[in-house]
């Protein structure tokens, strides 16, 4: 187990290292400098660059932006869109509200969707399961964007019941249709996979032995069958991070939310190159974070798992 | 023992006048998974609608004289107006406001009252407006309407639509080619070949695919190369990882190690005993990329990251279009529904694809 647990951890921290690698040379690479006011003299910038580190060699360079990146979450300053404001400043104002919609999401998301996988996988075969199968088809045919649209002009704007764009007085009626807008993919994921481990589930040996020893329909239910259902349920989260996370940058555009999301359209809009980096590092963090998590959690509960190399065989 | 009547018996020998004659005659492998296909009517329902999509898309932008970009501000924002079907009452050049009834002046020319009603102690009207009338264009038809400025709302969708076929074709094709390969070489090699290779792959695996396009358009500009580049970075990792797997598991089956004894070399074996074997799982996956790949197209135009205007993809229009939802909804409506309809029977099909090249998984 430990030997499983710190392969994943060392494969998380290479991820990691890549991309800080990437972000560096694109920082290296990308055309101006950051000094490039015309009144600055060549000795003014030889001595600014001397201050910022910028005359040392690249290889050195790399290892200051690593260190002020994991150690200090330090970004450096946005160029454009708050001039020599701290990038680190920007993005904890917004982030609290991307998360808080995004766990929203998972949380409406699972919740619908694991009753509505159970209902269809108990009930196979009637007008629940064709229902369920319907919505999981829909959740994950039609874009998110177009959820958050309709949701937007029909309950925003006919219907008045719902601020169309978010209202910072009014913060808990303006999550509402975001968070539904993004839970759909997440319900749509978990109804359906939840529905086929149940299915999987009542065929195997070990129901039929709890339903042969006299147990009730709702007991080899409620203790045999959902019990393991759910483990399986952890491995969605994964691809679920992905959803929200190009989930996020859609419905906070279209309901002008201000997090991290709307953030980064705004700064490949301008080209604020430090505030893209930044971003995608923490999208690259949470996205590695969220899959090593998912990993340990799943070897910690299935031992099987770990015992073959972390899924990856699969 | 039974009691019955002997005589109603009757004893016969075998010959030629009563043996069966055999009616159903063995089908191939083709045979029987189109003839599940068949009985799959999402599917089959699924194809039709690509195919009618995929008909307008090509010939679509000659059916009018406009062009895709071309900008004609005397008549911009008209809603859609379709001949004959404008009779119905529907798409017929007309748009719903609603209004106060003090401050409406009905022109009936091209106004009238569709509903009176009261809200908030407010007598409130919804008026029904004919643009086309008002603005004195007779024999002008628009069948989707036009945008802000003027241009031709159909040929527009339905050259943005080509867009999407495209990726979809792109991605079909990173799949088959770098996917097949990188999976099979991985998978077949195997040792330290292999190791090295999985390694690779679990660190882009490890870069959320949105990060990579973001580099991506921050390094070139955004359009439909960057996407086409951020594709063939990204999209074939799901495709090697199952030919590996499946690789590997056929790799130890009998009938290849018979062909090798016969003396086969690695590639005989892999394009005669491994392929064949694999390509209904190769298929399938390469079908469920298609949806997601069009997806994102459109996620990307809709963000600012993908095909810049006037260039028009569905995703450009859809994100144009969402500009003005609240006063031209139908600016939005047709690239809406078309990417939804795209993306829904992608997937349809897709599933009849599995469930009939591989009848296990669906009678369980």
């Amino acid at each position: 187990m430990t030997k499983y647990i710190l392969k994943r951890l060392g494969m998380a921290a290479l991820t990691l290292l890549v991309i800080l690698f990437i972000l560096f040379l694109l920082l290296e690479f990308m055309p101006g400098s950051p000094f490039n006011d015309e009144k600055l003299s060549p000795d003014q910038i030889a001595n600014l660059n001397a201050l910022y580190g910028l005359d040392k060699s690249p290889v050195i360079r790399f290892l200051i932006f690593v260190k002020n990146v994991v150690l200090h979450q330090d970004f450096g300053i946005s160029f454009v869109i708050k001039k020599n404001a701290a990038i680190s400043d920007m993005i904890s104002s917004r982030i609290g509200i991307t998360i808080k919609i995004g766990l929203q999401a998972i949380l409406i998301g699972t919740v619908t969707g694991i009753v509505l996988g159970v209902i269809a996988g108990i009930k196979r075969n009637t007008i629940f399961d064709t229902l369920t199968t319907i919505i999981a088809v829909l959740g994950v045919s039609i874009p998110s964007y177009v959820f958050a649209l309709g949701l937007s002009y029909y309950f925003g704007y006919k219907m008045r019941l719902f601020p169309i764009t978010f209202d910072i007085d009014d913060t808990v009626r303006s999550m509402v249709l975001p968070s539904i807008a993004l839970s759909m993919f997440v319900i749509a994921q978990t109804a359906r996979f939840m529905r086929m481990e149940l299915i999987d589930i009542f065929k195997s040996d070990y129901i039929q032995l709890a339903e042969s020893k006299g147990l009730s329909n709702l007991k080899v239910i409620i203790r045999h069958a959902l019990r393991n259902a759910m483990i399986p349920v952890i491995t969605v989260l994964g691809p679920l991070l992905v959803g929200l996370m190009t989930g996020s940058l859609v419905v906070e555009k279209i309901f002008g939310i201000p997090g991290i999301g709307s953030l980064l359209i705004q700064a490949i809009q301008v080209n604020d190159f430090n505030v893209v980096i930044a971003i995608a590092f923490i999208y690259s963090f949470l996205y590695i974070f969220v899959n090593l998590l998912v990993d340990l959690l799943y070897g910690i509960i299935d031992p099987r798992i770990r015992v073959q190399g972390g899924g990856t065989n699969a | 023992m039974l009691n019955y009547d002997k005589s109603r018996f009757e004893r016969i020998f075998r010959d030629s006048s009563n043996e069966r004659e055999i009616l159903v005659h063995n089908a191939s492998f083709f045979q029987d998974t189109l003839k599940r296909f068949k009985k799959n009517k999402g599917a089959v329902v699924g194809l039709i609608v690509i195919t009618i999509v995929l008909f307008f898309s090509l010939i679509g932008p000659f059916m009018n004289s406009y062009k895709y970009d071309q900008v004609m501000t005397e008549y911009e924002k008209l809603p859609p107006r379709i001949p004959i079907v404008e009779k119905l009452g529907i798409l017929d050049g007309t748009i719903v406001e609603t209004k106060t009834k003090a401050r409406a002046k009905i022109n009936p020319d091209y106004e009238r009252i569709v509903k009176e009603y009261v809200v908030n102690g407010k007598e409130m009207v919804d008026v029904e407006r004919n643009i086309y009338k008002e603005k004195g264009f007779d024999d002008v038809y628009f069948w989707f309407g036009t945008d802000t400025l003027g241009r031709d709302q159909w040929t527009r969708v339905w050259t943005g639509t080509r867009v999407s076929f495209y990726i979809a074709f792109l991605a079909v094709l990173i799949d088959m080619v770098i996917g097949i390969t990188y999976g099979m070489i991985s998978g077949y090699k195997g040792g330290r070949t292999d190791t090295i290779m999985q390694r690779v792959v679990e660190i882009i695996v490890g870069i959320p695919r949105l990060v990579i396009v973001t580099l991506l358009v921050l390094v070139l500009n955004p359009g439909l190369m960057s996407i086409t580049l951020a594709l063939i970075l990204t999209g074939w990792i799901g495709m090697s990882r199952v030919v590996r797997s499946q690789v590997l598991k056929l790799k130890s089956f009998e009938f290849i190690l018979a062909s090798r004894t016969l003396g086969s070399s690695d590639s005989q074996i892999i394009i005669k005993d491994i392929l064949p074997n694999i390509f209904g799982q190769v298929l399938v996956m390469s079908m469920f990329s298609v949806p997601s790949a069009i997806f994102y197209e459109s996620f990307l135009a809709f963000i600012g990251l993908g095909l810049q205007p006037p260039m028009a993809s569905l995703g450009v229009l859809i994100s144009d279009g969402y500009k003005s939802i609240m006063v031209y909804p139908h600016m939005l409506l047709f690239p809406v529904v078309i990417l939804a309809l795209l993306m829904l029977t992608f997937n349809l099909l897709a599933d009849g694809l599995r469930d009939a090249l591989d009848p296990k998984m669906k009678e369980e």
